[in-house]
């Protein structure tokens, strides 16, 4: 195993639907060997009652805990709705330039909205939301072009309006060549 | 282009981490406080374009330190950080000056929205800033052309009164530039926002220039079809400038004191009474003391405007500034003419160095705009100059008086215009109310 391998790490045996295709989508855009990690963790330490939300940063550093020896940045993904205390909820929390990102899948399902389920939007949002979070691991930060992945969500229909990968300036900034299938 | 910086002062370190992490990830620069003292520092070390401030925190409050920040800068943006509890307060510091306030926890598209909104009112409070100061620089001072010591003290002057709110009183001969030194003040002053609104009341006839003052209602009078808003209104919050102020008449001088009193007036044919505030800049070429004397002009209304008084030289006292001003009205007729910018031959500089201009710059630029027409070569010549400009080059310093020249000058332009006044008036850089007040005095029959 390459030590350049970016672990993605199932919270609790959180598996979204296609879940198997995950590292090779995000391979179109990032170079690096992508695995799979089951992380086990006690969730209840970073709930909060008054908010019914988990606290973000706290699950975040504990996921850092975990990344392998041979691994150069960990992405957790979990079903359950993440906070930090500042915002109401987020989609996602990266360490800028860091190790480190989590994902949560809880508001990227249609049902969140009422709405029928629909297991393919769903993977592409949560495709997409890791691989935003991964860019931010990798330096960028938010992008201008509402298509590119890196264009700041803060609603999940802005998560559907953009690509699956970076806009060509942020390609030309973090070194790399999406390849668009 | 420059980072956009953003300081976040909250005494909770949980609040500050997430925000800063927020922002980094938007591309700002972003820095933290975690006291009121902290943040001051900060604010001191460096200017920040958007400040989000917690409203309580231990020592000092939100409130006395959003004051403090925007005495260190007046232009800093500010956004509250509130809990629900403190909505009141926060509703205070908007009153005090903030661009906004949030309930914590935000939503984070409240948050993002609330932040573009607040930077994009930045940039278009600089720009409105940036291209205000550009135009103060096209209108100011430096249009007015004088480069000899008598101007030098006018413009001295002119800079002093202009940063007061006093009444000003220009006085000159026709054509010495008072609207230009009046709309001087004007932009040099902190009213320079707001409009400077001219009046020659010389050239109003009485009963019109009380509605062109004070505004009338609908049905105010026949033809009043609808209500309209007079000079003293549309000056409200800039100048008011009254041109030739020595020729208004007795009632309208008891009408204009009642309202430079109270700055309060109604409307011709109305019954509310109408607030306003403006700066008051009167001209006038007639000796008003004498008018006092006469009683002719009030004495109550003479000492009402004659509060700080500038005296802009006839041209002929003034001799340096020929030059200048010839050069300077050329090239603005070169410009305007779309013809390539000539130069004075030296008989024509002695021929407008010896003339004794009495419609001073205003002869003196209908002169040069007449020579930009006619003249056909490089150089304008003392053929391209008006006539009369001849015959006054031997009219000073002969013993005779000013007004026998103007007199003696008045005549030959009429002769030369065939009594045509409105052209005898264009020519000599007058107006026709001035002329016809000219002709009067001189008894001049046309």
């Amino acid at each position: 195993m390459s030590s350049n391998t970016i672990y993605l790490a199932f919270i609790n045996n959180h598996f979204p639907p296609f879940w198997q295709n995950l590292a090779e989508d995000l391979n179109r855009c990032v170079p690096y060997p992508f695995s799979h990690l089951h992380l086990d963790l006690d969730l209840s330490l970073f709930y909060s009652g008054e908010r019914n939300q988990y606290h973000s940063t706290y699950l975040l550093s504990t996921i850092l805990q975990h990344v392998p020896d041979d691994g150069r940045k960990i992405i957790g993904i979990t079903d359950v709705d993440i906070f930090i205390p500042i915002l109401t909820f987020l989609f996602g929390e990266a360490q800028l330039n860091g190790i480190g990102a989590v994902v949560s899948t809880y508001r990227l399902r249609n049902e969140f909205y009422g709405l029928p389920p629909n297991p393919l939007l769903l993977y592409k949002r949560t495709l997409k939301e890791i691989l935003h979070e991964l860019g931010h691991t990798l330096g960028l930060v938010h992008c201008p072009n509402f298509e590119c992945i890196m264009h700041s969500s803060t609603y999940v229909e802005d998560i559907d309006l953009k690509h699956e990968f970076f806009c060509a300036r942020c390609q030309n900034i973090i070194g790399v060549n999406c390849s668009k299938s | 282009m420059r980072q956009t910086k953003i300081l976040i002062v909250d005494d909770e370190l949980s609040v500050r981490s997430s925000l800063e992490e927020w922002f980094l990830e938007d591309g700002f620069n972003v820095k933290s406080a975690e006291s009121a003292e902290d943040a001051l520092t900060k604010m001191h070390a460096g200017p920040y374009d958007l400040i989000l401030l917690d409203i309580k925190m231990p020592g000092m409050d939100g409130i006395t330190l959003q004051k403090k920040i925007k005495d260190i800068d007046p232009n800093a943006i500010i956004i509250i950080m509130t809990a629900y509890a403190s909505v009141d307060t926060a509703v205070e510091a908007l009153k005090l000056g903030a661009f906004d306030y949030v309930t914590k926890p935000f939503d984070p598209d409240d948050l993002s929205r609330l932040i573009r909104n607040a930077l994009k009112q930045k940039d278009l409070t600089e720009e409105n800033q940036n291209l205000k100061e550009k135009i103060s620089e096209l209108t100011g001072i430096d249009e007015i052309i004088g480069q000899s010591e008598e101007m030098k003290r006018v413009f001295e002057m002119v800079q002093t009164v202009a940063e007061t709110d006093s009444t000003v009183l220009i006085r000159g001969e026709s054509g010495t530039g008072k609207e230009l030194i009046a709309r001087a003040i004007h932009s040099h002053s902190k009213r320079r926002y707001f409009p400077i609104v001219a009046v020659n009341c010389g050239a109003i006839p009485e009963t019109l220039l009380e509605s062109e003052l004070f505004g009338h209602e609908k049905g105010a009078f026949t033809g009043a079809q609808y209500r309209r808003k007079g000079k003293l209104e549309l000056a409200n919050g800039g100048t008011l400038f009254l041109d030739e102020i020595g020729d208004i008449t007795s009632k309208m001088q008891v009408d204009l004191l009642r309202v430079l009193e109270g700055k309060r007036f109604t409307r011709l044919g109305g019954n509310e009474e109408i607030q306003v505030d403006f700066r008051l800049i009167c001209a006038t070429n007639k000796n008003l003391e004498k008018l006092v004397e006469q009683e002719i002009f009030r004495e109550d209304l003479y000492y009402r405007i004659n509060v700080f008084t500038i005296v802009i030289p006839p041209l002929r006292e003034r001799r340096a500034d020929i030059l200048p001003l010839a050069e300077h009205f050329m090239r603005k007729y070169a410009r305007s003419m779309s013809k390539p910018v000539k130069k004075f031959s030296a008989d024509a500089q002695q021929m407008l160095l010896s003339y004794p201009w009495p419609g001073n710059v205003r002869e003196l630029e209908n002169a040069i705009e007449r020579a930009m027409v006619v003249g056909k070569k490089a150089e304008i010549h003392t053929e391209d100059l008006p006539l009369h400009l001849n015959g006054g080059s031997n009219g000073s310093g002969n013993g005779v008086s000013l007004e026998e020249v103007e007199r003696l000058h008045i005549q030959k332009v009429l002769k030369e215009t065939g009594g045509n006044v409105t052209r005898t008036a264009s020519l000599l850089g007058i107006d026709r109310v001035t002329l016809y007040n000219k002709l009067k005095k001189y008894g001049i029959q046309r």
